[in-house]
């Protein structure tokens, strides 16, 4: 007979673990791919599998050579990463090779440099797209057209064929007269990076993780309704100016961001309460920069500020106690 | 060029009225301080191990020059050494101490204590301890999970993964005591490091009668009190069935060694034994006697 | 339905042995009587070696406060006096008894089938004879009852509830008692009623128990003041706090007891023992316990007495443990320690011998913590588990209590559903023991 092992109750366990939340993200960013590879091409896919593919090998290799630590890749964290990474991209040609630059930054400086998978402040992902939205700003805001063999409806004013430009950018250019009809960017008919296009895929996704209880609306529900509230008011305010507030959360990044990238658990707070204050942080921060920040798009960097006060929230808003 | 000029004349201002504010702050928050307790602080080994009781080396500092001797005070780890030099700061002579060492008192190895359990919680000794025996079902002995290496800051404890039981450094254990506060279970003891080094004591807690300590270890101290008989120095007393030989009385003749049934009393450092056990030989035991009395 | 405030997880039922109706253990050879088998310090024996002792006769003093009396189980002589490792390998002091086979009685136990319905005796005269038949809290804890029902001149207790929740999983004795003793069980209650004189007693039973639910319902009926209360299943419903919300909607303060807002909370087996010890003059020598386990042939309930060995009662029920056992736990699976030396006897706080294969026994390897916050909302104290593990394992115990570290009721909800399989409730005890002797050396 085996000797009895003795430990300290309990002695039985949900069988929830780190790995079965990890893929449930995975499985939920499967229809972001599909619209993007629908919409974008074979070149979506391909950046994705490269943005996987490289930030799994930079993880292990930094966990065997620098951390001498067992390898954690099987956990499917470097995966969402890839993802999220792919999913923030312009889906053109040369970002095959660039993403792997981003990847290495993700993982690299992102997560690793911390510690790995939980110690991290701020999203991997979100540190490899801002990395590369300064230090490759054309080839990031190069937008392949989407669809070529679908009709669309967003109104192209440059000459080239091949690129188009994302409804925040040509709003930025243009004013507000260029935006374009809603049911089409719904459905993701518009130029944007690969994951952020598709409101309706982020949806399907994220009903999905709040089924599974990976996320919790708060964050969501405050984010995207704290975004539509604000540019909502900012538009009855001087309509000429502003953005209508539907058009302001369907396109861009809110929508990715909000039900993914702002839910991270490692980055956000742990509190329903903090939730909601992060989310609606995030929300105004997003909407501050894309109406007077240099940037058409602020989703990134309003997440990335809100990561770094996530501590701060932690430490404010503590679960209620019992009988108190 | 005006622009020029502006920007000289806003800088210096700025730079002014910073500086007038940092001298108005840096008076008003100043703290007088003894420099006393920064040159000793310099002298003493900056381990902040609180092996002297104190918060930290910092703390110890205070403690010196507020008593302005080192009367009860003693840094464990810098020894004689930091010792005399911190008395030559003070203007004082230092205390002579004899050097120590950490001692595991236990001999509780995977095969003289088999595990009849298998432990799967939290490797800390302390909350082993709070749960249950231990994997060899001797309440006494060492539960292998470490505390005592956590503790040390001179890296001079580790855990032997082939006996599960912590192995000290002679050279870089410093006596500080950490290991001694840290173990649940009171294993460690400081003990003289003795004449050349060398050291008898009895590796073994076990306070249960013999039988029931010698189920769950065969190299358990039975408290059979043959030791204690056979000591010509009186060092060795039992009590709860355990042997403790006190190290201030024993002179190192090891006879009690050999006399024990089931070799709990250990003997480090010493040279290997002959065939027929000889009376200690003189020189070692004068060596022995001028320690035994210092002490 | 109602259940507790906040927290709370659902484990895996697993109540396999239900149906197992409740059979009689056979008389061990040899027998060893701890004098600890209660919450607080350990009986004085007060037999000597060679002496005779009779079924039911008082072998172990309780001279301190927190204290109960011990009775002897067995009748037979005494072999010695002692002491003896406990299930988790520690010494206790014991009394060893040669068990005499023909099982003699003490004469003045009433051991006819017959149910005793009237009793006339006054609240005070109710605990001494609780005192003296050395009952305790059944649930688990071993709290000398007498201590609970001797309430302090300046409280009042306004409810009575009953604890017959059973949350853990795998456990049956108290639905088996239930469905087995349902009547004595209310007349348990209605004496500890009249002893608290409060108006109403309230048990509460989750709702996957419909049976014992039925069953008690239709018995209460009969009896003045007895409220059967079904509530929700969730995980730690059991803990007196959390009963206490449940049914009454009241919250006992961090720090204080449950009388503290006029409650008292009382284990349905605990009702069962202090009838036959009121009633039927029989002393707290045995037990309902379970013997189950998802891998092992015959699931059982049975009425040990104390004393009896885990090894005597597996090789009876089992013959021997299966080849792939993992883990023997004393108690539920959430709450209950793992056993360490199976020769030990039974204590009064035993309720089950439960066995775990070894692929469930072992914990899986620990990794970083994510942040998830599912520790922070299992709990039912609405502490935060992740933190005491971060503050412990850095030595910053003071912090750790400053945050309530001695709130934590210890119900395991945390762990369980802990993704990365740190050992939060481990790093949480070890907390609370060191901030305890924080605390002493304070008060010192």
């Amino acid at each position: 007979m085996n000797l009895l092992n003795v430990s300290g109750s309990p002695h039985v366990h949900s069988d929830e673990s780190t790995k079965k939340i990890m893929w449930r993200v995975n499985l939920a960013l499967a229809p972001m791919l599909i619209v993007a590879v629908a919409f974008f091409g074979l070149n979506a896919l391909l950046i994705s599998a490269v943005s996987v593919a490289s930030c799994l090998l930079f993880q292990w290799l930094i966990e065997k050579f620098i951390m001498k630590t067992e390898s954690t890749i099987c956990d499917g964290s470097a995966v969402v990463t890839g993802l999220l990474l792919a999913f923030n991209v312009p889906a053109t040609r040369e970002m095959i090779w660039l993403v792997i630059i981003a990847a290495l930054v993700a993982i690299g400086i992102g997560k690793m440099s911390f510690g790995g998978l939980g110690k991290n402040p701020f999203n991997p992902a979100l540190v490899g797209r801002v990395f590369m939205l300064i230090s490759f700003p054309v080839q990031m805001t190069t937008w392949p057209k989407p669809g070529e063999n679908l009709f669309s409806m967003v109104s192209v004013p440059t000459t080239d064929a091949t690129t188009g430009a994302t409804p925040l950018g040509l709003i930025k250019e243009e004013g507000i007269g260029a935006a374009g009809d809603i049911w089409q960017y719904f459905i993701g008919n518009m130029g944007g990076s690969l994951g952020e296009v598709s409101a309706l895929a982020i949806l399907i996704g994220a009903v999905y993780l709040l089924c599974r209880k990976v996320i919790t609306w708060h964050i969501p529900v405050s984010f995207i309704g704290t975004a539509f509230v604000f540019s909502g008011i900012l538009w009855l305010c001087d309509k000429t100016a502003f953005l209508d507030p539907v058009t302001t959360i369907l396109t861009g990044g809110i929508m990715l961001g909000a039900c993914f990238m702002a839910t991270d658990m490692v980055t956000s707070p742990m509190t329903k309460a903090g939730q909601l204050v992060f989310g609606f942080g995030c929300g105004l921060l997003t909407i501050i920069i894309r109406n007077w920040g240099n940037y058409p798009e602020g989703v990134s960097f309003a997440i990335l500020l809100m990561n770094s006060v996530t501590p701060l929230l932690n430490r404010w808003f503590k679960p209620k106690r019992f009988a108190v | 060029m005006s622009g020029i000029w502006s920007a000289v004349l806003v800088l210096s201002i700025t730079g002014a009225v910073f500086a007038v504010v940092l001298y108005i702050v840096a008076q008003k928050f100043k703290v007088v301080e003894d420099p006393l307790i920064d040159e000793i602080n310099e002298v003493l080994p900056g381990a902040n191990c609180g092996g002297c009781g104190k918060a930290g080396c910092r703390a110890m500092a205070e403690a010196f020059v507020k008593q302005g001797n080192m009367d009860g005070l003693k840094c464990p780890a810098g020894g004689d050494e930091v010792a005399k030099k911190v008395a030559a700061l003070l203007g004082c002579t230092p205390a002579e101490t004899l050097p120590q060492v950490a001692v595991v008192r236990c001999n509780g190895t995977c095969t003289n204590a088999p595990v009849k359990t298998k432990y799967d919680g939290l490797e800390d000794c302390a909350f082993a301890n709070s749960l249950y025996s231990g994997e060899s079902g001797c309440a006494f002995g060492c539960l292998g999970l470490g505390n005592c290496a956590k503790a040390c800051q001179f890296d001079a404890l580790t855990v032997d993964k082939e006996t599960g039981l912590p192995v000290v450094d002679e050279e870089k254990c410093v006596a500080c005591g950490a290991c001694v506060k840290a173990c649940p279970r009171g294993i460690i003891e400081l003990r003289n490091k003795g004449p050349k080094n060398r050291r008898v004591f009895v590796a073994c807690r076990n306070k249960e009668k013999g039988g029931d300590a010698r189920k769950s270890c065969s190299a358990a101290c039975i408290g059979c009190g043959k030791c204690a008989k056979t000591c010509p120095f009186g060092a060795i007393t039992v009590e709860n069935n355990l042997a403790y030989i006190d190290f201030n009385v024993c002179k190192s003749c090891r006879k009690c060694v050999a006399e024990c049934p089931t070799g709990a009393i250990h003997d480090v450092n010493f040279p290997p034994r002959v065939e027929k056990p000889v009376e200690q030989p003189a020189p070692q035991a004068t060596n022995a006697e001028a320690q035994g009395t210092q002490a | 339905m109602k259940t507790f405030a906040m927290g709370g997880v659902h484990p895996e039922e697993n109540k396999i042995s239900t149906n197992a109706v409740i059979e009689e253990f056979p008389l061990p050879k040899t027998a060893v009587i701890l004098m600890t088998q209660h919450l607080g310090a350990p009986a004085t024996p007060c037999v000597a070696k060679g002496d005779t002792v009779k079924v039911g006769q008082l072998i172990g003093k309780a001279e301190a406060f927190m204290c109960a009396n011990v009775h002897s189980p067995f009748s037979g002589t005494v072999a010695k006096i002692d002491i003896c490792k406990d299930a988790f390998g520690l010494a206790k002091p014991a009394v060893y008894i040669n068990v005499d086979e023909n099982d003699v009685w003490e004469e003045s136990i009433d051991r006819t089938p017959d149910i005793v319905r009237q009793c006339d005796l006054d609240p005070k005269q109710i605990v001494d004879k609780l005192k003296e038949m050395g009952i305790v809290g059944l649930g688990g804890a071993t709290f000398p009852t007498h201590i609970k029902y001797n309430i302090a001149p300046d409280k009042k207790a306004e409810y009575l509830i009953i604890n017959a929740v059973e949350c853990e999983p795998y456990l049956t004795s108290d639905h088996r008692v239930m469905m087995e003793h349902a009547e004595e069980i209310c007349i348990g209650v209605s004496i500890l009623r009249k002893c608290l004189g409060v108006p109403n007693a309230y048990i509460g039973i989750e709702n996957n128990k419909p049976e014992p639910i039925a069953v008690m319902k239709k018995m209460a009926a009969n009896f003045e003041g007895i409220i059967v209360e079904p509530l929700k299943v969730k995980y730690p419903q059991g803990a007196e706090k959390q009963l206490i919300n449940a049914i009454t909607g009241r919250c006992v303060p961090s720090g204080k007891l449950p009388i503290d807002v006029g409650c008292v909370v009382s284990n349905v087996g605990t009702a069962y023992a202090v009838y036959e010890a009121i009633q039927k003059n029989k002393p707290l020598i045995e037990n309902i316990l379970t013997v189950t386990g998802k891998k092992i042939q015959s699931q059982h309930n049975y009425h040990v007495r104390f004393g009896t060995t885990y090894s005597d009662i597996i090789a009876h029920a089992l013959g021997e443990l299966p080849e792939t056992t993992g883990k023997v736990i004393s108690g539920g699976p959430m709450m209950g320690k793992a056993v360490s030396n199976l020769d030990a006897p039974t204590t009064k706080g035993a309720s089950s011998v439960l066995v775990i294969d070894a692929d469930e026994a072992v914990r899986a390897t620990e990794s970083n913590c994510i942040r998830c916050g599912k520790c922070m909302n299992a709990c039912p104290m609405g502490l935060e588990p992740y933190l005491f593990s971060a503050l412990v394992r850095n030595r910053r115990i003071e912090e750790a209590g400053a945050h309530n570290i001695l709130d934590c009721i210890e119900c395991g909800c945390c762990f369980f559903s802990c993704p990365a399989n740190k050992p939060l409730l481990d790093e949480i005890r070890l907390g609370k023991n060191l901030y305890r002797g924080i605390l002493m050396a304070k008060k010192k």
